[in-house]
């Protein structure tokens, strides 16, 4: 029988099957099996724990022998609370800065120099199709864009891997989506997912791949594609893929250094379930307080009278989702509503610096914009623009719990970029259109 | 410190719904921190202020489904078991918490009939090696589904860290 691909790149990275077989060996969902790992990523929140769980696993310093598996391979990145946010986040980033440099890792990553870790990585070519990737941050599965079998974990797996260079892993089943059709203006990979989460809930895809396949897929660009496979993990999955194509090998071939394996689905593959979807007539979605599952298109939403907009994180922070941004400021011609605030983050230093290049940082200042570069900010509730009570967000960030942004009591609304743009223009939850 | 899951957990619930998620568990306000104790005091805070002020050593955290939703924070089941929480289960774990429980060594168990009948205020006896859970108010025992026996070594031996070095020891490659 054919296979997934989550079931060939872990066949392809096998250690032991559980029978005692290596690579390659064939795999099946439910197989618990032990795999290498082509990267190990942390940021300076889940770094520090790993770094706890290497030195207990390791026996400490460098010098008892505590060395990581491979010191190209992994990656720490501070980007959730950087620049430091209060005294006990610069510890943490000590920390990871400490055991980068005793374990020399050939990538260091400075504020300033670098940006978000779901960014950055596929954009420094340093995640790369085939590879089987680990994070200590859930938003890993970004990777799946790339071809990546990519997944989050917690700090303590995350640290034994940098010892050993291996995890374990239970085989998943893949749900296959197929988005037919072609999109409507100011509608991208943000409300694709958003309206799949909404269609199979947050728990739809628990302990599964997805692959996300069809003509409105292949028609996306890369940024899209990472906003998609960013959220995988809001519907529950365990990694997410789509299709390596001409649009991903242009990417990636333009930042590989190293050799990469393209894996494709075999079209015989055994799939959990098929979803088959017409995305032609889909609207821009809205992702409504309290969970990233309770989606409605934006013309059921009703007044929604922000705040604050927030526009960035790892899941819209990129040079494309500013150019949409930019879109709608140019159709507007005039500045953000004078009611509410604007907090725009490029998600890296180098998109900002192009973003300067080309004139939108200076646009989107003097249209009333209080902008940073390469960092998380507000997403998690860090800093940078959070919500006191009663107060309601407008974020093209991915997650929207109680408490998630702020306050318990505040609400945050979740959307694509030319939403969050027209809403900051209009003072409310806003369809491009309406500018 | 491994405590052996062969000595039966007794403990009082606190029952919560579905989708639980690790925002509620312990906002990333408190993240700036890896300490156990200090994130223990705002464990469930925006979901439960309760909780964290009343919560007992041994108590059993009983909830719905995909418990521990979103993000990959270890800080989650270790503010729970900081807290003094003996066990946790749900009707479904979301699979980066379900990992991170068994790998810091807080015993969690998947019975969606358990969870059926059982409310806050209820004691249950949990037997973590053969998967059951006794309610003491309706005096029913319901069975867990079995962890595979790798996953079952990793809780005996008290976490991951303990497992593996165990195997590096061993020689097992």
């Amino acid at each position: 029988m054919g296979q997934t691909l989550v079931e060939k790149i872990i066949a392809a990275h096998l250690v032991d099957d559980g029978n005692g077989r290596g690579a390659p060996a064939p795999v099946r969902p439910g197989d618990l099996v032990e795999v290498s790992v082509d990267v190990v990523m942390a940021n300076d929140i889940t770094a520090p724990l790993a770094i706890r769980a290497f030195e207990a696993l390791t026996g400490s310093t460098p010098e008892n022998g505590g060395r990581v598996f491979d010191p190209d391979r992994v990656l720490l990145v501070p980007s959730h609370f950087v620049p430091a946010k209060d005294i006990k986040s610069a510890e943490q980033v000590k920390t990871l800065r400490r055991f980068a440099q005793a374990q020399a890792l050939t990538h260091r990553f400075t504020p300033g120099r670098a940006g978000i870790e779901h960014v950055i990585l596929p954009d420094m070519g340093l995640v790369l199709p085939g590879d089987l990737v680990i994070g200590g941050d859930s938003h890993t599965c970004t990777y799946g864009a790339v071809g990546a079998l990519a997944t989050g974990m917690g700090s303590t797996d995350i640290g034994v891997a940098m010892a050993t260079g291996r995890t374990w892993l239970r085989v998943p089943e893949t749900i296959r989506f197929v988005y037919e059709g072609t999109l409507r203006p100011w509608v991208g990979g943000k409300d694709l997912i958003l309206y799949t989460i909404g269609q199979i809930g947050v728990g739809g895809a628990r302990y599964k791949a997805m692959e996300f396949t069809g003509p409105a897929i292949a028609q996306l660009d890369m940024a899209n594609r990472f906003t998609m496979v960013n959220m995988v993990i809001e519907a529950g999955g365990k990694c997410g893929f789509i299709p390596v194509d001409k649009t991903t090998l242009a990417y990636v071939e333009a930042r590989a250094t190293r050799p990469y394996t393209v894996y494709q689905a075999d079209e015989d593959a055994h799939y959990a379930a098929v979803y088959r979807w017409d995305v032609s007539d889909l609207e821009p979605q809205v992702a409504l307080p309290y969970s990233p599952g309770n989606v409605l298109p934006i013309s059921q939403v009703g007044t929604v009278k922000p705040d604050q907009v927030f526009i960035g994180s790892c899941t819209n922070g990129r040079l494309e989702d500013l150019a949409q941004v930019m879109a709608v400021l140019e159709r507007a011609g005039r500045a953000f509503h004078p009611d509410l605030q604007v907090v725009v983050i490029p998600g890296s230093q180098a998109i900002y610096l192009e973003a300067l290049r080309r004139g939108w940082i200076e646009r989107l200042a003097e249209a009333g914009a209080t902008i940073t570069a390469g960092t998380c900010g507000p997403c998690l509730g860090g800093y940078f623009g959070i919500l006191g009570a009663g107060q309601v967000g407008v974020s093209t960030s991915n997650r929207n719990f109680r408490g998630r942004m702020g306050h318990r009591e505040a609400q945050v609304y979740l959307v694509n970029p030319a939403v969050a743009a027209a809403t900051a223009i209009l003072g409310r939850l806003a369809h491009p259109d309406e500018v | 410190m491994a405590r052996s899951p062969s000595r039966p957990l007794e403990g009082r619930v606190w029952r919560y719904g579905d989708n639980v998620d690790t925002d509620v568990i312990i906002p990333a306000r408190y993240l700036n921190v890896s300490d156990p104790a200090q994130l223990a005091v705002h464990c469930l805070e925006d979901l439960d202020p309760a909780f964290a002020r009343q919560v007992q050593p041994g108590d059993i955290v009983v909830a719905g489904e995909n418990f521990g939703a979103g993000s990959s924070r270890e800080h989650a089941p270790l503010a729970l078991k900081a807290a003094g929480v003996g066990c946790i289960i749900a009707r479904s774990f979301a699979r980066i918490f379900y990992r991170n429980a068994i790998n810091i060594g807080l015993p969690i168990l998947e019975c969606p009939q358990a969870v059926e009948e059982t409310e806050t205020g209820d004691v249950l006896t949990v037997d973590l090696e053969a998967g059951t859970i006794t309610n003491h108010r309706t005096g029913r025992t319901y069975q867990a589904p079995p962890f595979p026996p790798f996953v079952m070594e990793i809780i005996r031996a008290g976490g991951l860290v303990p497992y593996t070095r165990r195997r590096m020891q061993e020689g097992a490659r």
